[in-house]
């Protein structure tokens, strides 16, 4: 088994919540990935066992929703909002930035397997452009110095 | 002046916690509700005060509601939209975070006028702490018996379930979103059947946006009169506008419809950034035309907006300055199309990736004379040829800077560069 008991349990629970289980299917992969890091076929088939739904359905959803990341990743996913108030704002050079710093290309892992960097569309933060998204947290009006201070605190918590 | 009516308690760290929210008179309004009133009472008052859509397209919502059928023997549900995701709005998020109770309080009594027992939030993935906010909220609201079986001894049964996406901008799209809670892509259906008669797992299903259904439980409280007496005729209360891009001052404003975007710009916002010139504003999200600076005078209501060339839309209001270039910005929002398509419809398809491909070649320096016509006829072929408007909205940016900005984008073709080069793209 890729996923360990506490996500199942979760995916149980969420999928008891709804009047079809179908409906559990994103949640469950929300649950998954936040675990696993990535998703990939053999989670597809824990899912279906685990929520009794098919393993197709799961696979079919899994694979339009780009928020899902499908290969490996960095431990943090630093996920870049590119769009216009963003760009507007400086974002591409605040990816720039990043990349440079983290000495890797975008959607690569660095060598100590800690940052990805990407860039990504509209992430709902226009107002406090610009902004990226590390795992779940939102950092938001970044400056480089701010930038550099995230990077560092990560670094040390490995 | 800002109106803050859905903001009133924003700036209260405590007021997602319940018992802040009710000593500030929080839940007398679903009390009243399911005491004193029936489900037409309830679409009567919000009727009355005119509210309409706040996700983009303006319906009434109280016509909306009307349309679910009462003698359907299937079970009703009340989706709350929470996809958030129109380029320069970020005002649902707000909500969700800071007053999440009055969003909650404001689907129960949505719910109850459908003779809903089901209430769906559904809330886009990145979304994680609006999310967690709202479960928080929502589990309080249970304890306390707001929700849950025989509400207060009424004997009427909602459960409120936080269900969150997969980051697909489609998805706010309603028949995408219902596709999504089914389990499945993010694809839109045709229309008729509509979700009010066949939505959510084929039962007659309202959808609202987050701001919409927050408005709800004010209505309520204070009457649909004193709600229409808010705004402008036909666009009545206030709205949350989302102020970004070159601006001094950027943020959430509400405001009352109707009032006037100079009055966002400069004076809320604080004028331009380094002072420099307008050049140009999306009012109401990207997939809004762009207006010129001489339209700055415009009252922001649904109607005035759409006589000065544009639309309300979702209320993301994104200024631009004298340095930015034009043919770069319908660039950056064709990628954005490109990659939300779905991939339903074979003009939004494969025609948001012509489009931007033909803007790369063309920024690249290596844009054919014949370039613009290709781009307007791709446009043609988008509009109105698709299921959902996302390949009506894919074609705004690129008509609307043609329209506007032709000489810039001929400039590039001439010079193999930009007339205007942005100097803002360093944020170093």
């Amino acid at each position: 088994m890729v996923l360990n008991e506490e996500s199942v349990k979760a995916m149980r629970e969420v999928a008891a919540r709804y009047p079809h289980r179908k409906s559990a299917i994103l949640p469950c992969l929300t649950i998954a990935y936040r675990q696993v890091g990535n998703l990939f076929d053999d989670i597809y088939g824990e899912i279906s066992e685990t929520i009794g739904v098919s393993k197709n359905e799961v696979a079919s959803a899994a694979s339009f929703y780009t928020m899902f990341p499908k290969h490996k990743v960095g431990k943090y996913l630093i996920q870049v909002c590119i769009n216009i108030s963003c760009s507007l704002m400086g974002a591409e050079s605040l990816k720039e930035h990043l990349l440079k710093k983290l000495n890797v290309e975008e959607g690569e892992i660095t060598e100590d397997g800690l940052f990805t960097v990407v860039g990504v569309e509209c992430l709902g933060s226009c107002t406090t452009a610009p902004m990226m998204q590390i795992n779940q947290t939102y950092y938001e009006n970044l400056t480089p110095d701010k930038v550099d201070t995230i990077l560092e605190d990560l670094r040390k918590k490995g | 002046m800002e109106k803050k009516v859905l903001f009133a308690n924003i700036d209260d760290p405590n007021q997602p916690e319940i018992e802040t929210y009710i000593s500030k008179g929080g839940y007398q309004s679903w009390q009243k509700v399911l005491k004193e009133m029936k489900p037409d009472d309830v679409i009567a008052e919000v009727k009355k005060s005119g509210l309409r859509g706040r996700g983009g397209a303006g319906f009434p919502a109280g016509l909306k509601w009307g349309f679910v059928p009462k003698d359907s023997p299937k079970p009703k549900y009340l989706v709350c939209n929470g996809d958030e995701s129109e380029p320069g709005t970020c005002k649902d998020r707000v909500l969700m975070e800071r007053d999440p109770h009055l969003v909650v309080e404001g689907m129960a009594i949505s719910a109850f006028a459908i003779s809903a027992n089901h209430a769906f939030i559904y809330i886009r993935g990145e979304f994680d702490y609006p999310a967690n906010q709202m479960r928080k909220a929502i589990d309080q609201a249970y304890k306390k018996g707001f929700l849950g079986k025989n509400i207060l001894g009424t004997g009427y049964d909602l459960e409120m379930i936080v269900h969150t996406g997969g980051g697909a901008y489609i998805c706010g799209e309603e028949t995408a979103l219902l596709n999504s809670l089914e389990g499945k892509p993010g694809q839109t259906r045709i229309r008729p059947p509509f979700p009010a008669v066949e939505g959510l797992y084929a039962c007659p299903t309202v959808v609202n946006n987050v701001e919409t259904l927050s408005n709800v439980s004010l209505i309520i409280k204070n009457g649909g009169d004193w709600y229409a007496s808010m705004g402008t005729k036909k666009s009545t209360g206030t709205r949350i506008f989302c102020l970004s891009g070159h601006v001094k001052n950027p943020g959430n404003y509400e405001l009352e419809l109707g009032t006037p975007l100079r009055y966002l710009i400069y004076d809320l916002g604080g004028g331009i950034l380094d002072d420099k010139e307008l050049k140009a504003v999306i009012p109401g999200g990207s997939s809004t035309p762009i207006l010129l600076p001489d339209k700055l005078d415009t009252p922001l209501d649904f109607e005035s907006v759409a006589e000065a060339g544009s639309m309300l839309g979702s209320g993301g209001v994104i200024v631009m300055h004298q340095d930015t270039d034009m043919v770069w910005v319908a660039k950056v929002l064709a990628h954005f199309y490109m990659h939300e398509s779905c991939g339903e419809c074979t003009p939004c398809r494969q025609g948001t990736k012509w489009i931007y491909d033909t803007l790369c070649r063309i920024t690249r320096g290596q844009g054919e004379k014949q370039d613009i016509d290709i781009l307007l006829d791709l446009c043609d072929n988008i509009e109105g040829k698709t299921i959902c408007p996302l390949g009506d909205a894919a074609v705004v940016p690129i008509v609307s800077t043609i329209k506007h900005f032709r000489n810039e984008y001929e400039h590039y073709i001439k010079h193999k560069k930009p007339m205007v080069e942005n100097k803002f793209m360093s944020f170093l």
